[in-house]
């Protein structure tokens, strides 16, 4: 599975080169033409991306997490949810390195076949940090106004962690 | 909205950090995620330009095209203000089929590539018309086909089948994705 992952990449630049050079389009300007836009994108996401990523460290840094987790682990243990598990989805909308570092933890401490551990990895495998694509794609066309995006967004979120929960527990 | 989240999550690590007593930490973090955000940028900006290219050499010799008449169907439903416009269109495509491959640092620069052509004939300027926001929506949720940082880690490990977690991971994406959306498409309703 993982060696089939491999080729994926690999094989999607080769085909488009491959058809690009059957229509004879003028390949590496054209390249270097979009290529000069992604400079442009690059710049105008820093500032946000810069504030973004400043308060995601300040939030794990304060031990934010411990202390929602500790809130909610009472209400979520007595529905038989893993309390290791809850930290993950604290923080999984918010920042993708620290949710990656975190699963590793998980699974260093609970093994990688335990329910926990299994939970863990499906939060975290099946959704995106949702901050960061919201500040990223909106910075990069100054939209000021995202109207219902995060509402939405979150609740998504909110299904993930709770289907992720529910699913490992039923399956295995 | 950003701008509340923003302050929120500043207050917040403080107010934390008052009772956890890891200001000392909190302080680090200040002064080290400023310049872990700029690592970031740096980091993503080749990835950025070489996609950007990339998809140019797309849209000139068609492929884009093809792909965006293939999934028409689909984009007319969820992105009803763009669905007379190509352009628009392609890019939406293009990031769509990123995120499906699992080309994580593909998907972002295609994103923002669509965001741009739908930002082009945005009325409002500075608002998100229903159309930006059901794509930014799809794009936290997004669906991986081969999560390989998972598993990977699993098989570090030392599990037994580090891919018996796929299903749930496809299960699951896709529950919370159709949620997503139509919460997306309810909480639209309500003019600008």
């Amino acid at each position: 599975m993982s060696i089939l992952g491999n080729y994926v990449l690999p094989i999607v630049l080769t085909l488009i080169i491959l058809i690009a050079l059957y229509k004879k389009v003028h390949i590496f300007d054209v390249f270097l033409q979009g290529a000069k836009e992604g400079l442009s994108s690059t710049l105008s996401i820093t500032p946000s991306l810069i504030g973004l990523v400043t308060a995601v460290a300040m939030i794990k840094a304060s031990g934010a997490l411990d202390i929602f987790s500790a809130v909610i682990s009472p209400i979520t243990s007595f529905f038989g949810v893993p309390s290791d598990v809850i930290p993950m989805a604290l923080i999984r909308p918010i920042s993708g390195s620290g949710s990656t570092a975190l699963l590793d933890s998980i699974l260093k401490e609970n093994g990688a076949d335990s329910l926990c551990a299994k939970i863990a990895c499906v939060m975290s495998g099946s959704t995106e940090t949702t901050f960061y694509a919201i500040t990223v794609y909106y910075s990069a066309v100054s939209v000021k106004h995202t109207r219902h995006t995060v509402p939405s967004a979150l609740f998504a979120d909110l299904v993930n962690a709770t289907v992720s929960i529910a699913i490992v527990i039923i399956f295995f | 909205m950003m701008n509340y989240i923003w302050s929120g999550m500043i207050i917040i690590s403080f107010i934390s950090a008052c009772i956890t007593g890891r200001m000392a930490e909190l302080s680090n973090a200040i002064l080290q995620g400023a310049s872990n955000g700029i690592t970031l940028v740096i980091t993503m900006c080749g990835a950025m330009c070489f996609w950007t290219g990339l998809i140019k050499i797309a849209d000139v010799s068609g492929v884009t095209r093809v792909l965006t008449r293939v999934l028409t169907p689909l984009l007319i439903k969820l992105f009803p203000d763009y669905k007379d416009n190509e352009k628009a269109k392609g890019a939406i495509c293009g990031n769509i089929v990123a995120n499906l491959l699992g080309l994580g640092n593909a998907a972002t620069p295609l994103g923002i590539n669509a965001m741009k052509e739908m930002s082009k004939t945005n009325p409002l300027r500075d608002t998100a018309n229903n159309s930006m926001v059901m794509f930014v929506v799809i794009n936290t949720a997004s669906i991986q086909l081969i999560p390989t940082t998972v598993a990977m880690l699993r098989q570090s490990y030392g599990s037994n089948s580090p891919f018996d977690i796929l299903p749930c991971i496809w299960i699951t994406s896709i529950i919370s994705l159709v949620f997503g959306i139509i919460m997306a498409k309810l909480l639209g309703r309500k003019s600008i």
